[in-house]
């Protein structure tokens, strides 16, 4: 049971407090109600690089970073679809140097050029490192653009292309900052070694007199349901063939999401999960093979992706995962094996709660979603799935009209 | 009205008291020696096995990590298939991992499952078996993923700089091939299973919650079985390559390049080597770092830049590593070593020295937090042959570390000449 304090300053933000006098750290974590998914479809990667710019300098401070280092701290930061996240981590004596800088950069931002011209290289770097300059790279480009015919999940949050980084103006770092990063659409998380009065007093000293900013509505194109199966084949400079399929399934708030949850863990959750042992090691269709999903707020896609045994053709190894998902969608698992993921659950929970500084993002991701306590509801949910819930959303999610397959051909010819 | 521009007071990071929480020792009836660390709020455990097991003690490629992945493949009892779902089924993970000089079992659970865990970790370390199937599957599947990784700019380069600075035949330096693949048999793994795990006395480290009955569990479990001493290691001497600069094409339409910068370097029982590491923070080792200021935030060539010293037990090497624009590469190259020039030529300020003694100090207290990070200190001061006092001396040396000490400590080793040079495109 994760213990919280909540309160919500007069200019709306948010503000929970998360005690725990074990750690001599304290913890500061500031999510905003912005991700990829709220860009504009020709300006794509926002999201990502402004979070970039918010270590450029902000209005009364020029350097985020070494006021932060001198006081013992360290930060990081980070984009998804559906939120940016930003947290740092420094003894609990120095939390108000996180106030400090956290509030002013709230407040407005430098908007340096020379921060702009710099962070647009760095992401066109980390846009070619994780996905141009690597075997596979390109692969989430390609499905969801596959999957998502009008839902912005249609793009990654590095974004579409380089292009629309590489033409990012000083006026777009205005606008997405006016508009999105403000008190009426973040929340901020403090926990380690403090208390609620003393949070309260300085949240109120630092960000009390920030501007409320207006709240932010998301209105996004819902994705419609997919009627027929979608296929792409590509050929690509890798050395071996790779199967990816994706299915639609249910946003983070849904019933379904607990159940398809389970589902990627009876699939692909260890050695003896079902598609391992029947794909890899009993039928050695693959050489690797997993079922996973990202979690996404809006619906989400379950993925299964794999890499052929060389030999192996597409339509076998297409089969064999077929072979695989089908009978979760006919009989019901085995109670044991149904344990065996919620225990799974209840282990990987456990070990999440471990450090400080994960907790005080699962309080703010939780709070986002509506309400922190839904943090300590987690594992009853998990633990409420029926056997029957298993075979229905497995049901609901492996029908063929509601796949998209993407088919990577290695460009050598493969076999031995 | 509140002035913003002025910082909040702060206590400077080398005022606190920072202390390694001790760990527990016991020894089990047949001489293994465990170290505990009793700590955390989460009803969690993770007990490593470390045995004298890898890649240092085997006389062909690849022995020592087959070997190692393939422990908990089958046992006298049970199948592959079983090993996992027994553990998956308490929700806890087994791991293994080949290092150079030692080879692990790991395992993650909830504290209430360790009885029901333990017997099957006991059972691999006395019975496993490595069936020729599963070896085959090894063998296949490894091959496959080791040619998606040289497609990787990186992962070459990660293996070539290895190369130069300790040579091929060196396990700091030998690397995986399809044919060192292909050359594995069972009897070579089974031999080496009995000669380093079945019949050699480990050490335990564990760390969480601990249950008030471990030290009997533990006991129960691992303090029966017949064993001899550890092993005494072999000698291995590096040889250098003589060549200091390479440029390697991987990939035609590669659009980075991967950049590694190496010289070697003494182990920590060098009287040089703790101070080399705050050194070694000021030139690359934190996002505050002059390589990643100048480099990344001043240039824009890359994502990340980041020196290091390698985490050796023997004489190891002191890198430099990132991944640059193609057309940036050597222009890269060129700051890497302007930078060691400025470390050289000129004594580090004083606020900049503080700011890098107070990150240290102050990430190494946020390291300090929950039982895993602090047993991973312990467990790196035992593997090492270090003495008990080895993290206060190193704190102590943050603390009083002055700009003249850097400074030479520059002009003994931020030598360019002395580094190795490579570029994988």
């Amino acid at each position: 049971m994760i213990q919280f304090d909540r309160f919500t300053l007069a200019n709306g933000l948010r503000v929970l407090v998360h005690q725990d006098n074990s750690t001599p750290m304290a913890v500061l974590n500031v999510l905003y109600d912005v991700g990829a998914r709220d860009e504009d479809p020709a300006k794509t990667g926002f999201a990502h690089l402004f979070e970039h710019l918010m270590f450029g300098g902000s209005k009364n401070i020029p350097s985020y970073d070494d006021p932060l280092q001198l006081a013992g701290g360290e930060n990081n930061a980070y984009t998804t679809n559906d939120l940016t996240n930003y947290y740092c981590q420094l003894p609990a004596e120095n939390i108000e140097t996180a106030f400090w800088l956290e509030s002013d950069r709230m407040l407005s931002l430098a908007f340096s050029k020379k921060s702009l011209e710099v962070q647009r290289k760095v992401v066109m770097e980390e846009f070619k490192e994780h996905y141009l300059n690597k075997p596979y790279g390109d692969v989430w480009f390609k499905l969801r653009e596959l999957a998502y015919t009008v839902h912005p999940y249609r793009w990654p949050t590095i974004g579409q292309e380089l292009s629309h980084i590489e033409h990012a103006t000083m006026a777009d770092v205005k606008g997405f900052f006016h508009k999105h990063y403000c008190p009426a659409n973040a929340i901020l998380v403090v926990a380690g070694k403090v208390d609620t009065p003393m949070v309260q007093q300085l949240a109120e000293k630092w960000f009390g007199d920030i501007p409320s900013g207006k709240k932010y509505i998301r209105n996004l194109p819902q994705e419609p349901a997919q009627t027929a199966p979608r296929k792409l084949a590509v050929k690509a400079n890798v050395p071996l063939d790779a199967l990816y399929k994706v299915w639609h399934m249910e946003g983070r708030l849904h019933d379904g999401y607990y159940a398809a949850e389970l589902i990627t863990d009876i699939l692909s959750g260890g050695g003896s999960s079902r598609l391992f042992q029947s794909l890899v090691k009993e039928k050695k269709l693959f050489s690797n093979i997993e079922c996973y999903h990202f979690g996404s707020t809006d619906a989400g896609l379950l993925t299964i992706e794999g890499k052929l045994v060389k030999g192996v053709t597409m339509e076998e190894a297409e089969k064999g995962i077929l072979e695989v998902v089908t009978p979760i969608t006919r009989d019901l698992v085995e109670e044991k094996e149904l344990q065996k993921v919620k225990n799974k659950t209840e282990a990987s929970l456990a070990f999440e709660d471990m450090s400080v500084m994960s907790r005080a993002s699962s309080l703010a991701n939780y709070e986002l979603l509506g309400n922190a306590n839904l943090m300590n509801e987690e594992l009853d949910k998990y633990q409420s799935i029926t056997r029957d819930d298993i075979r229905h959303y497995a049901a609901q999610i492996f029908n063929d009209n509601n796949c998209s397959t993407l088919y990577y051909y290695a460009q050598e010819p493969s076999g031995n | 009205m509140l002035n913003r521009t002025i910082a909040p007071p702060i206590k400077d990071a080398i005022e606190f008291n920072l202390e390694l929480k001790p760990y527990q020792k016991w020894v089990l009836d047949n001489g293994t020696e465990v170290y505990a660390i009793d700590a955390g709020a989460e009803d969690v455990l993770q007990v490593e096995w470390v045995f004298y097991a890898g890649n240092w003690f085997e006389e062909q490629s690849l022995v020592a990590a087959a070997t190692n992945y393939l422990l908990k493949n089958g046992t006298q009892s049970r199948n592959a298939f079983a090993i996992n779902e027994h553990f998956e089924y308490y929700g806890a993970h087994l791991n293994r991992t080949a290092y150079n000089e030692t080879a692990t079992l790991s395992l993650h659970c909830l504290s209430k499952h360790a009885a029901e865990l333990f017997p099957v970790v006991a059972e691999i370390i006395e019975t496993s078996v490595f069936p020729e199937e599963e070896l085959q599957l090894y063998k296949q599947n490894n091959k496959q993923r080791l040619a998606v990784s040289l497609k990787k700019s990186e992962f070459v380069a990660n293996r070539l700089i290895d190369v130069y600075v300790y040579g091929i035949d060196h396990p700091y330096g030998k690397y995986s091939t399809e044919a060192s693949y292909d050359a594995l048999q069972r009897e070579a793994l089974v031999a080496f299973y009995q000669q380093f795990y079945q019949q050699r006395r480990c050490l335990i480290f564990v760390a969480g919650k601990l249950p008030s009955n471990l030290q009997q569990l533990l006991n129960a479990q691992f303090g029966a079985r017949k064993v001899a001493a550890a092993p005494a290691l072999p000698t291995h001497v590096a040889t250098p390559a003589a060549a200091k600069n390479y440029r390697v094409e991987n990939d035609k339409e590669g659009v980075q390049g991967s950049i590694r910068l190496a010289r070697p370097f003494p182990n920590r029982h060098h009287s040089d080597f703790t101070k080399a590491t705050i050194l070694n923070n000021l030139f690359g080792g934190f996002f505050g770092s002059r390589l990643m200021n100048n480099i990344r935030e001043d240039k824009g060539y890359t994502y990340g830049i980041y020196s290091y010293i390698q985490n050796h037990i023997h004489d190891t090497a002191w890198l430099v590593s990132t991944e640059a624009g193609r057309d940036v590469c050597e222009a890269t190259i060129a700051e890497v070593y302007k930078e060691m020039e400025r470390l050289r030529n000129e004594p580090v300020d004083k606020e900049e020295l503080l700011l890098v003694k107070n990150y240290m100090l102050g990430s190494t207290l946020g390291d300090l937090d929950g039982p895993f990070h602090i047993i991973g200190r312990w467990k790196n001061i035992v593997l090492n042959g270090m003495k008990d006092d080895y993290f206060d001396k190193a704190v102590d040396a943050i603390k009083s570390v002055t700009a003249a000490e850097l400074q030479e400590l520059a002009n003994r080793y931020l030598l360019a000449d002395e580094f190795y040079e490579l570029v994988v495109i």
